[in-house]
């Protein structure tokens, strides 16, 4: 079976974002980026079916500029088979991409497509379900656990409250939540032999997709600072200061 | 303008969200109905009209929608659609798996997880884990949202509107519900709770939380953990408060041995007031805390139940 996973460059999940000055975005110039961490675990996923004999080939998409075919090459070191970076420089909303996804889909007819649950930067938690209504597929959001069997998967999710399993048939789309796996590292044979696999380059244009904005970014700002706290000396002082300062306990 | 809001419940118990979903669709438009969908929703659907802006619930009781499938909970939502310009979910783990599913089926791009309403097009909603606020501007004609719960305050209670029972059964082809494990746990919901005590890697094993019971007993209080603590197996990930997990804002919030990484922050600095109980006084977390007790917590938990 085929598996697609798209995956995202986005900035590192250790860097606080820093709003610019003149409130249009979050300054992403000179940032430190990498693939976003549920990608990370989705491309791990993938990769593990491979080696469990479940899946023959693995494929790492990414859509955006040309900075993003740096991360499909991790992909690939990781154990990702082949990439395609759909090229474009415009924003992109989840719709978008779900469109454009649902183009390579089409192309390629994985029987699975594996995909972080979120994104770090615009924390949306959108694609994966957009991409399966659009391919009319099942969905299994949240995935804790990932079992293959015949023409179902069993995916186990995370949802408040506990863990819910659904059976869906496949093809089927599942998001990755951060327990499903511990992703590996690329080792350095790993990464020279990425170099030398395929990367196909499409450009987005020529996938038929109207990608006119549908949101405007009218403003970005810092979110409200919290004052400055008090350290305590005891735990009494603390108990004393939550009763007739903060008047949060009785 | 009309605001459509799909009811939060579990088990036929309707959940606190649903009334802070209609807070937000109060500020978008007067005119508000609620989708209520599963099996043996009678009760949910009752608490649904009496939440005060209510014009109407449209309550759909079959088995096909008993857990909530996506596939086919959305197919439901998109037959209704075309009288409203807004639909609004909590952004809870349903609303978050069926919304965008929605939003795609219509043709609209989706915002999730709002936490404050400019106007009937303009939304502001954190990204980058909370470290930005970004006010953001619908295009589209019709608009698919998701509420950050926390961010509203529950409308009060009004006399019971009407109930319009529809009788409509759409099975999922493609999907099926299994079984379900759900967290035991006698205490309020995370979520909903207004004090909430957590643990982190600091806790060092899963029986140290116990030291957490008593205070939670004392103050009333839910126990949430922090991503090191569930990652390390102490406790169940459905306790997890963060970016990744359930995003709370309670009036107090007691971080204990946590160091306060960002992704933790994004789910708990929008609460009222922040205790911090830590060894290490360089700690991230004492920059956001109100209070802030250097301490090994070994000794600081059994003090502070018994001070309370």
């Amino acid at each position: 079976m085929k598996v697609l996973v798209p995956i995202k460059r986005v900035i590192d999940y250790n860097v606080k974002a820093r709003v610019k000055p003149d409130n249009s975005d979050v300054d992403l110039s000179n940032v430190k980026m990498a693939i976003n961490p549920f990608c990370e675990i989705a491309v791990e996923e993938a990769v593990r079916l491979k080696e469990a004999g479940t899946a023959t080939e693995v494929i790492a998409v990414s859509i955006g500029d040309k900075a993003c075919q740096e991360q499909l090459r991790t992909a690939l070191a990781l154990g990702a088979d082949k990439a395609v970076h759909i090229e474009t420089g415009a924003k992109l909303e989840s719709l978008h991409i779900a469109k454009l996804l649902a183009k390579v889909v089409e192309q390629e007819s994985p029987e699975l497509v594996i995909l972080g649950k979120q994104s770090i930067d615009s924390d949306n938690n959108q694609t994966g379900q957009m991409l399966a209504a659009l391919t009319k597929r099942a969905q299994g959001t949240f995935a804790s656990k990932v079992v293959v069997e015949g023409d179902k998967v069993q995916v186990t999710r995370e949802v408040d409250g506990g863990l819910q399993t659904v059976s869906l048939s496949l093809p089927a789309v599942v998001t990755t939540d951060l327990r499903l796996n511990e992703p590996r590292y690329a080792s350095l044979p790993n990464i020279m032999k990425a170099k030398r696999k395929p990367l196909d380059v499409i450009a987005a244009d020529s996938l038929g997709v109207n990608l006119a904005p549908r949101i405007e970014l009218v403003k970005v700002e810092e979110p409200a600072k919290r004052s400055g706290g008090v350290v305590v000396e005891s735990v009494e002082e603390l108990v004393n200061k939550l009763k007739t300062e903060a008047k949060v306990i009785s | 303008m009309s605001v459509l809001v799909i009811a939060e419940h579990e088990n036929g118990v309707l959940k606190p969200e649903t009334a802070k979903v209609v807070a937000a669709a109060t500020k978008i438009a007067s005119d508000i109905t609620v989708l209520i969908a599963g099996h043996n929703i009678a009760e949910a659907a009752n608490h649904s009209a009496q939440i005060a802006g209510v014009q109407k619930v449209v309550a759909v009781d079959d088995a096909s929608f008993e857990h909530q499938l996506a596939e086919n909970t959305s197919e439901l939502v998109v037959e209704l659609a075309s009288d409203f310009s807004h639909i609004l979910f909590s952004a809870s783990t349903t609303g978050k798996n069926i919304a965008p599913r929605v939003a795609a089926l219509l043709d609209k791009s989706q915002i999730s997880e709002i936490i404050d309403v400019i106007d009937a097009d303009t939304f502001k909603r954190p990204i980058y884990a909370g470290n930005a606020i970004a006010t953001v501007k619908s295009l589209d004609s019709q608009k698919v949202i998701t509420v950050r719960a926390s961010a509203f305050d529950a409308v009060e209670t009004q006399a019971a509107c009407d109930i319009e029972d529809r009788s409509q059964s759409i099975a999922s082809q493609v999907s099926e519900f299994v079984s379900i494990e759900q967290t035991e746990s006698e205490r309020p919901e995370l979520t909903a709770a207004p004090v909430v005590i957590s643990g982190g890697r600091g806790m060092q094993n899963g029986e140290n939380f116990a030291l957490l019971n008593g205070i939670a007993d004392k103050l009333g209080a839910a126990i949430g953990a922090s991503r090191a603590a569930v990652d390390a197996g102490f406790v169940p990930n459905d306790m997890q408060v963060g970016q990744t997990g359930k995003i709370v804002a309670p009036n107090l919030y007691i971080a204990v041995g946590i160091s306060g990484a960002i992704q933790h922050l994004a789910g708990m600095k929008d609460s009222k007031v922040i205790v911090a109980i830590n060894r290490d006084p360089e700690a991230p977390i004492f920059q956001v805390a109100d209070y802030g007790l250097v301490a090994d917590l070994f000794d600081a938990l059994p003090e502070l139940e018994q001070a309370l």
